[in-house]
């Protein structure tokens, strides 16, 4: 059974588990019958609200994000971890419901996750302006 | 020619591909679907290598030349909210074909056609046009103390302040033969009435004579020691500057700083990429015969090259809720 349901990726308690994906679960089957068709769409009307529960919600948090900006959490450095907080839970709504990655198949969280590991690789490069483990050197910051 | 398009172009047609309703037993996946998610993929390390630029550059920069408050930040939160807006108008684009109403899916990817349009015009006809206006020098470090009335930096560094060292408004003058002289003579046509310069004023040839943003007019006010929601209007006050006390002079244009060179090429990348998303829905939105028309014979492919795009609309969204945050607030 490949309809893994990651749930650590959506914030939001969208407490009932189900797929938007439209394949049917049985993938050998090709057509589409008129009463699959209705099936689907009586589903994906139930969760029109919750489209628009999540926009809204990303439209709140736009607000506290900036509203955050102006609070004073002792330092920069603290500034910058608090709206990044906001910004990874906006960007994972966007991803779980907008995207329909939460229910999504295996195969694409498959490379994904992939993509994630290389990605943070990426992002660990910038640590060498810190430290160089080749030498040694680690570089003082102001 | 329509053979040839056929050929190597299918997805511009009507034509029959396979698995761009049903699933391929393999992947479970409509192909589409896997390929979009293998490009956004893609996307991911190009802007993810873009994001990891502006943290090594910013970690690097030395104290003071890391710009903030310099973005309009209730334009840049209200353009947050517009393409928030866009994200859901084309997930219900979407659901309504998924429900065969095609009227409403016309009207929600025009909605989310104009959001993208919105979201596009006011970045290039009004953000970046008016930085581009803008103009600061970098004060040489062993000059700065006969600036100190426009740089404050005896009281940033009472109150724990990064020091500053650039002046910045609009130039009303600029050194002779300097790549700036043209444009200054255009400011101080638009703007020099406003400050009654040349009363106020006489500079020597090889100077800059700057009409002060808020923040160089009173450095030492502690207003103006975090950035501001709305921004403070320009003050009158002028700064006449020596050509040779400059590090570097420049238009708020990416030459300008390490800042504005990162801000104007992720923001420049997103923008290309709402141009792209904007073309796709048109496209989606009009009658060609892989668009509208593909309604009558294949609702459901239609719904699929829908949530296609849709995704890549999202991926858009979602990179712009990091660079919102980190260019305008942080």
């Amino acid at each position: 059974m490949d309809l893994c349901v990651p749930n650590f990726l959506s914030p939001l308690a969208m407490s009932a588990s189900h797929s938007h994906s439209p394949a049917p679960q049985d993938a050998s089957h090709e057509n589409h019958g008129a009463h699959d068709q209705a099936a689907e769409a009586a589903h994906i009307a139930a969760h029109l609200g919750a489209y628009i529960k999540v926009g809204v919600g990303l439209l709140v948090l736009t607000g506290i994000t900036v509203g955050l900006s102006y609070v004073d959490f002792g330092s920069r450095s603290m500034n910058i971890i608090v709206g990044m907080i906001v910004a990874t839970i906006k960007a994972s709504m966007v991803a779980a419901i907008f995207m329909h990655l939460k229910g999504e198949k295996m195969t694409i969280w498959r490379f994904l996750i992939m993509t994630g590991i290389f990605a943070m690789g990426l992002f660990f490069l910038t640590f060498l302006a810190h430290s160089d483990p080749i030498t040694g050197t680690s570089y003082s910051t102001h | 020619m329509s053979n040839l398009i056929t050929k190597y172009f299918p997805f511009f047609t009507d034509k029959e591909v396979p698995h761009t309703v049903s699933a391929r037993p393999d992947t479970g996946l409509y192909s589409a679907k896997l390929g979009i998610w293998l490009f956004l993929a893609s996307e991911v390390m190009l802007f993810g290598g873009l994001f990891s630029a502006y943290i090594f550059l910013r970690i690097g920069s030395e104290p003071g030349y890391w710009p903030a408050g310099l973005l309009n930040v209730p334009v840049g939160t209200m353009n947050t909210a517009i393409l928030i807006v866009s994200s859901i108008t084309v997930v219900m684009a979407w659901a309504a074909l998924k429900m065969r109403q095609l009227g409403k899916y016309k009207l929600y990817m025009l909605v989310t056609i104009l959001c993208g349009l919105i979201f596009l015009t006011v970045k290039l006809s009004y953000e970046w046009p008016a930085k581009f206006n803008h103009f600061g020098v970098f004060i040489k470090k062993e000059a700065a103390s006969k600036y100190e009335d426009f740089l404050g930096n005896k009281h940033l560094q009472e109150a724990g302040q990064n020091p500053r060292w650039e002046i910045s408004g609009h130039l009303l003058d600029a050194p002779k033969g300097s790549h700036y002289a043209h444009q200054a003579e255009h400011n101080a046509e638009h703007f020099g009435h406003e400050t009654g310069r040349h009363d106020a004023v006489t500079p020597a040839e090889d100077d800059y004579v700057i009409q002060l943003d808020a923040v160089n007019a009173n450095p030492t006010d502690k207003n103006n020691d975090r950035p501001h929601f709305w921004p403070v209007p320009m003050s009158t006050k002028l700064a006449v500057i020596s050509a040779a006390d400059v590090e570097s002079a420049s238009v708020f244009a990416p030459r300008h700083s390490t800042y504005f060179a990162t801000y104007f090429l992720i923001t420049g990348l997103h923008g290309l990429h709402v141009l792209g998303g904007i073309l796709v829905f048109l496209y989606l939105w009009l009658p060609f015969p892989g668009g509208t028309k593909l309604y009558k014979t294949n609702p459901e492919h239609l719904a699929n090259r829908v949530e296609i795009a849709g995704l890549f609309w999202h991926f858009v969204d979602l990179v712009w809720i990091f660079v919102f945050p980190i260019f305008y607030l942080l």
